[in-house]
């Protein structure tokens, strides 16, 4: 005599419901990747989205007794082979007043290729706060073989800044992409 | 299904094995043949991990590059990891509960017998493509068993391998844990409800759930990883828009639960040990179950505090820290619903209860440093450091895998019929305690005092409690030669081993011979036929529920 409750379709039943929970686990673990997104954006975290887009500028007041100051960071993947550095290390600004800062890229790769650019900023919440009208890491850039050139950054720092900010740091980390974005040359 | 067909037969003469060693052990849906299988993968994962082990203690020995070279050394942190938590420990308790939860629960095998021979099947592959990454081009892996990103995709060839081995480990735990639940919910003796469950059992059928839940995230996470290095997607690539933080996210949020399907049940082990070497029902039952279970939902939301480190707000550290925190409480709930079964006890010092015991105070000094990694601004010193190797260490070999061995000792007997060598099994008791020690609490002072984690050099002020820390891992490793030893002598001799074994054992697997024959339970207990005057696990068949 066995256990009245060893049907296997009882069993079948139980499979399929803890099957599909595990499907919905698998899924979720995707599901994690747009709403990290959504958090992101949500709370301007470290926003690489927000970072890499042009802001139209309005009619901002510019904060003259306010001053911010930006240094500027170059970083290299350790693999690719370039030289990439700031020209502008560090700027002292004043808020709603638009700069530039530029940065020098020289390929050594050997061969044409394409560099995406990819920026962070530091204290990671201000992103928001942050607004470039022009950046060379907005699309990806084409260098010939041994070409090297000057990329420019355009940008504001915002009025409503939270006060306590004094210090930024805007970093970029060049990437050699050969297989993205435009063809070179 | 096959027993209803000769459950008569089997009825009569027990031993009904299959003849051959292929029919045996390659085709058995036998759930003691299958548990059996999956201990002796566990013990021989447990030996090759801890020969890498031994090399990284052996490295560690002196100051300066004496043995291997920084790759091979953070291959074998790596492999070690890797080997140790998917070949050694998920498989044991796998092993531990196939033997003991049909037994435990008068069924007379698991659920789903076919399924229960390919989920263990499935492992000796799994670990033959992740031992194999060792002789690839460009070595094993060697980014640390967390596989972030980056780094891990400079792995040479031996990414896809890695990957692919992870992909298996995952579903031979994912249809375990499927059959796990399907047995426990469908296949229990009339009258054994849910809480008059063995601990064991309960705390295995948490796990599974929390397998089931956390492992398909893994997989998901290291299918991210592949196609991001292969199929050019960017999840994790920040040149094309991804986030290599994101990666430590999706890991950890599989990362933490595991480390409760890790320890979750070895709890449940050591809640079958104290009470039989107390000669009392453990203490709060209930209070044990719902301890469990809330242990196992809050280890869903605490997942990074692994990342304190990455540059959250304070708001997610707080909550992280706080959240952390809490499981402290049920967490404390067992470890003095423990003390407290013993309190007035009876107790005495067999090889089982010696290691629950160690279990006890050791997993506590793990959870203590545990709690102190958790505080968010002390954690900016300790992460990465030997404090945390020495954390996780204390949980795991002196939680899970202490745990192990107390239920190998403890229900050795039933499973073979003989008793063991017991004076031995003090020796390799005692020796595993000391030596333990004297390899993992020196790695406190270490961490504490800068030592970083993953790297085959360290600074001379740091030599001598390396020193002592790999004197204590030689002593450990040599130390564990006398397990299989006990284990295999046990198997072929000695003395006979009663069906109580134990002097007051509780639980339905004691109502069997020693050894437990080859078909248990075809008919299922009655659960009036357990004794009287012991109440089942401190539910009180009598006057509970």
């Amino acid at each position: 005599m066995s256990n009245p409750d060893n049907r296997p379709g009882r069993h079948r039943n139980l499979v399929f419901k803890l099957s599909i929970f595990v499907a919905g686990s698998f899924a979720f673990g995707f599901a994690l990747v747009p709403l990290y997104d959504v958090l992101c954006s949500i709370t301007g975290l470290g926003n690489q989205k927000s970072l890499s887009r042009a802001y139209a500028r309005g009619n901002d007041a510019i904060d003259q007794h306010r001053v911010v100051t930006i240094d500027f960071i170059a970083n290299l993947p350790s693999v690719g082979n370039w030289e990439f550095r700031p020209i502008t290390k560090s700027l002292e600004v004043h808020p709603g007043q638009l700069y530039e800062a530029d940065f020098f890229a020289h390929n050594l790769t050997g061969h044409d290729t394409t560099a995406q650019a990819v920026p962070d900023i530091v204290p990671s919440k201000i992103a928001a706060w942050f607004h470039k009208t022009e950046c060379f890491c907005f699309t990806p850039q084409s260098f010939k073989r041994d070409e090297q050139r000057v990329l420019p950054v355009r940008f504001f720092v915002d009025p409503q800044l939270p006060g306590y900010i004094e210090h930024l740091t805007l970093a970029y980390t060049f990437y050699d992409v050969p297989n993205r974005g435009d063809n070179p040359g | 299904m096959a027993y209803t067909e000769h459950s008569a037969a089997a009825h009569d003469h027990h031993d009904h094995k299959p003849h051959g060693f292929w029919n045996r052990w390659l085709t058995t849906t036998n759930h003691k043949d299958i548990g059996t299988l999956y201990l002796v993968f566990s013990g021989i994962m447990f030996f090759i991990g801890g020969s890498f082990a031994m090399l990284i203690r052996l490295e560690l020995f002196r100051p300066g590059l004496q043995f291997l070279d920084p790759a091979l050394f953070n291959t074998m942190t790596t492999m070690h990891a890797l080997v140790m938590i998917f070949g050694a420990v998920m498989p044991g308790f796998v092993g531990l509960a196939n033997w003991m939860i049909p037994m435990q629960i008068g069924a007379p095998d698991m659920a789903l017998p076919r399924m229960n021979n390919f989920s263990f099947w499935i492992l000796p592959f799994a670990f033959t493509l992740l031992l194999s990454t060792l002789l690839v081009p460009g070595g094993g892996p060697a980014g640390g068993w967390t596989m972030y990103p980056p780094l891990v995709l400079q792995t040479g060839s031996a990414v896809p391998l890695m990957i692919f081995a992870i992909h298996l480990m995952g579903a031979s735990s994912i249809l375990g844990a499927i059959n796990v639940i399907v047995t426990i919910m469908n296949m229990r003796a009339p009258g054994m409800t849910l809480l008059r469950m063995p601990l064991f059992v309960w705390t295995w059928l948490i796990t599974a759930y929390l397998l089931i839940a956390a492992m398909p995230v893994l997989a998901g996470a290291v299918t991210m990883l592949l196609t991001d290095h292969f199929f050019g997607t960017s999840f994790f690539n920040a040149a094309g828009g991804g986030d290599p933080v994101m990666f430590q996210h999706i890991f950890w949020f599989f990362g933490h639960p595991e480390v409760y399907i890790m320890i979750l049940p070895a709890f449940g082990i050591i809640s079958e040990i104290i009470p039989t070497f107390s000669g009392k029902p453990l203490f709060g039952y209930d209070a044990m179950v719902y301890a469990t279970a809330s242990i196992a939902f809050l280890s869903f939301i605490v997942w990074a505090h692994h990342m304190f480190t990455v540059g959250m707000p304070l708001s997610s550290e707080l909550f992280f820290m706080l959240s952390t925190m809490l499981i402290s409480i049920p967490t404390g709930v067992k470890v003095f619903n423990w003390a407290t079964t013993m309190w007035r006890g009876s107790v005495s010092f067999e090889p089982p209860m010696l290691w629950a015991l160690a279990f006890l105070f050791l997993f506590s000094i793990g959870g203590f440093s545990g709690l102190m990694l958790a505080i968010a601004p002390a954690d900016f010193q300790y992460q990465d450091t030997y404090f945390v190797v020495a954390h996780f260490h204390y949980v795991l070999v002196t939680g899970a895998i202490f745990a192990i061995m107390g239920a190998v000792y403890y229900w050795l007997p039933k499973w073979t019929g003989h008793m063991y060598n017991m004076t031995l099994a003090r020796w390799h008791f005692w020796l595993s305690a000391i030596f333990v020690n004297v390899l993992f609490f020196p790695q406190h002072f270490l961490g504490l005092a800068g030592m970083p984690r993953r790297v085959p050099d360290y600074a001379t002020q740091f030599t001598d409690w390396n020193m002592v820390s790999s004197i204590g891992g030689f002593g450990f490793g040599l130390s564990q030669f006398l397990f299989p030893y006990l284990i295999w002598k046990c198997a072929h001799g000695g003395v006979k081993a009663t069906s109580k074994v134990w002097d007051t054992p509780i639980g339905l697997e004691w109502q069997l011979p020693s050894p437990a024959p080859y078909h248990s339970w075809v008919e299922a207990p009655s659960m009036d036929t357990l004794d009287h005057g012991v109440p089942a696990h401190g539910a009180g068949l009598d006057h509970h529920h």
